[in-house]
């Protein structure tokens, strides 16, 4: 592998990477170009699925070897059955769903472990921005316009935790990710306010 | 894209012949049928693993010659030139291409035009009726003759795409990868309709005679030309007729307030039904409708999912955002019940104003996702070697 290949991986697919156990079964949601498929199936050997909008990263996962449907995520996972995966991923695009409640609900359902990673609209660079100069803030994470961005759902980790309760779902594991810096120490302490992007490992809770 | 892709050059079509009797094919109908030709083409060459063979198959007006030119002065290429050849999607410096004319079609396979040994006369409508089974029954014949154990991959559009399902169906062990094309897995009422109104020009032809104009000499050119302008108008897209041709007229500025000729559209669609008589047999368009309109995977295995359940090829479905006689939809059914039955599949709906046709219209979406499909098939089975 080349350091330019590497590169092209952001923080979060990186740590994903790590997350998830050999020979398993992965669909990544929104894959883009099939660039963190392409690692996990060469680096842990598992059987990658992708799911994607766009037909020019579509043709590119293929390029790559990446199995990948054509699909909006907004219509669901229906043709999926129950646990048909190890690991359902979401990197970076909880944000851009018409109905986040309900993928994360299908997520649970087809995969035995979520993986969702989301930027953090709670980042201190985020909220200084917003407070002194007043306009929509735009960070390396975060670098669209208002008018032009896909994020529609933008939230913080606070917002995501509290989520988590009220829908059921177990955080089994957080990794919070600063912008080239890795894992951050001061944002293990306040993440809301410090972690630029998080990592959350999701399981269901067993019932009541 | 690759940067050197060319011609495959002079091509020559060659013929083989099996189920001599008293050994016939048996038909899906229970018929029997002896002796078969099948007229085929070869590109590239086979390797010494024999594992790089691709087999294209035909729509319903296709034949073998699927590319390359037979003489050099020749108008047109094969009719998937610039998918096929050196350097190109089917990459005949890598893969060895086979494409064969179905039985029941005109251009050099066994089909109703052909003489029956027994009487010494055309078949006619005692040709019995084939089906999208029985093509591919036919063809897996020449993949033994041609010494193949495997192939690579299957690939075609619309009724070729057909083919390719009933091959990772039926020779699940045979088939590692599946390129079906603006297809479907059982046609609808809408198309089935369409097919008929075609048929019945044919038979609403006196020269038709019953399906016996050969015998007397005739042929039954209205009727066909008419069938085959209706089949176009299914091909397009509204969008793409009005790009095409909007309400231009031709060649005059204004109308003729008569019944010869006024619109751009009727013009070309004249065109296209007098240069189809030329090239195809009616009769052999009746029966190449009929096995179409008969194919149903869902009708002969219970359920689309129960169809794919034990096919092992990795899929790759491709469909035209302005087909409207093989929808997405339709693609996106088979899709779903690969995903259901945990097979490797993908999918792709590539935006195309062509309708139908687009699959034989060159597009760097397509080139480039067959290239790259196959070419990570390529890896992954010679890696196993």
């Amino acid at each position: 592998m080349t350091n330019q290949e590497k590169n092209t991986l952001r923080t979060d697919q990186q740590r994903i990477i790590d997350l998830i156990r050999p020979h398993s079964r992965v669909l990544d949601l929104g894959c883009g170009n099939g660039e963190l498929l392409c690692k996990l199936m060469h680096k842990k050997a598992v059987q990658g699925h992708g799911i994607e909008i766009d037909v020019d990263s579509i043709i590119e996962c293929i390029e790559k070897g990446v199995p990948v449907i054509q699909m909006n995520l907004d219509e669901g996972l229906g043709d999926y059955s129950d646990h048909s995966f190890d690991y359902v991923i979401l990197s970076h695009t909880l944000q851009v769903v018409k109905k986040p409640h309900l993928i994360l609900r299908e997520i649970l359902r087809v995969g035995r472990t979520g993986i969702v990673s989301v930027p953090n609209f709670g980042y201190w660079k985020v909220r200084l921005q917003l407070l002194f100069k007043g306009k929509m803030p735009v960070t390396k994470t975060l670098p669209f316009d208002w008018y032009d961005t896909p994020n529609i759902h933008l939230l913080t980790i606070k917002d995501f935790k509290l989520f988590c309760k009220r829908e059921n779902i177990d955080i089994m594991d957080q990794v919070n990710l600063g912008v080239n810096r890795g894992k951050m120490r001061i944002g293990n302490v306040f993440p809301n306010s410090f972690a630029e992007s998080v990592v959350f490992t999701l399981g269901k809770k067993a019932g009541p | 894209m690759k940067k050197n892709d060319r011609s495959i050059g002079l091509v020559k079509t060659q013929y083989f012949t099996f189920a001599e009797p008293p050994n016939e094919m048996v038909l899906q109908s229970g018929e029997k049928l002896g002796p078969i030709t099948l007229s085929y083409e070869t590109y590239g060459r086979l390797n010494n693993d024999r594992n790089n063979a691709v087999l294209i198959a035909h729509a319903l007006s296709g034949d073998a010659h699927a590319a390359g030119r037979h003489k050099k002065t020749d108008r047109k290429p094969g009719w998937w030139d610039f998918m096929i050849g050196p350097g190109k999607p089917f990459d005949t410096d890598k893969y060895f291409v086979i494409c064969s004319n179905v039985i029941g079609g005109c251009k050099g396979s066994t089909g109703p035009s052909s003489i029956n040994p027994e009487t010494q006369k055309p078949y006619n409508l005692s040709f019995p009726v084939v089906t999208i089974g029985d093509m591919v029954k036919a063809q897996k014949e020449l993949m033994d003759h041609l010494g193949i154990e495997s192939l690579l991959s299957v690939a075609g559009g619309s009724m070729g795409g057909m083919q390719v399902l009933e091959w990772a169906i039926k020779y699940p062990d045979f088939v590692k990868s599946a390129l079906p094309v603006a297809t479907t897995s059982h046609y609808s009422a809408q198309a089935i309709a369409f097919d008929e109104v075609g048929r019945q020009a044919i038979f609403a032809d006196d020269n038709w005679e019953n399906g016996n104009y050969l015998d007397r000499g005739v042929t039954p050119d209205k009727g066909l030309s008419v069938a085959r302008m209706l089949a176009h108008i299914t091909y397009l897209s509204e969008e793409g007729m009005h790009l095409k041709f909007g309400r231009k007229l031709r060649q005059k500025e204004r109308y003729g307030y008569d019944f010869s000729l006024d619109f751009e559209v009727e013009s070309y669609l004249r065109y296209q039904g007098q240069s189809f008589i030329k090239r195809f047999d009616a009769n052999t368009y009746l029966y190449i409708t009929k096995a179409i309109d008969y194919f149903d995977l869902v009708l002969e295995h219970g359920s689309l999912q129960k169809a794919f359940e034990n096919a092992s090829a990795k899929f790759l479905l491709i469909s035209f955002t302005s087909d409207w006689l093989f929808p997405t939809s339709a693609s996106k059914a088979i899709v779903r019940a690969l995903k259901i039955n945990k097979k490797t599949v993908s999918f792709c709906e590539i935006p195309s104003a062509y309708g139908h046709d687009a699959f034989l219209i060159e597009g760097a979406e397509i080139k480039r996702l067959v290239d790259g499909f196959l070419e990570n098939i390529h890896k992954h089975e010679c890696r196993k070697k």
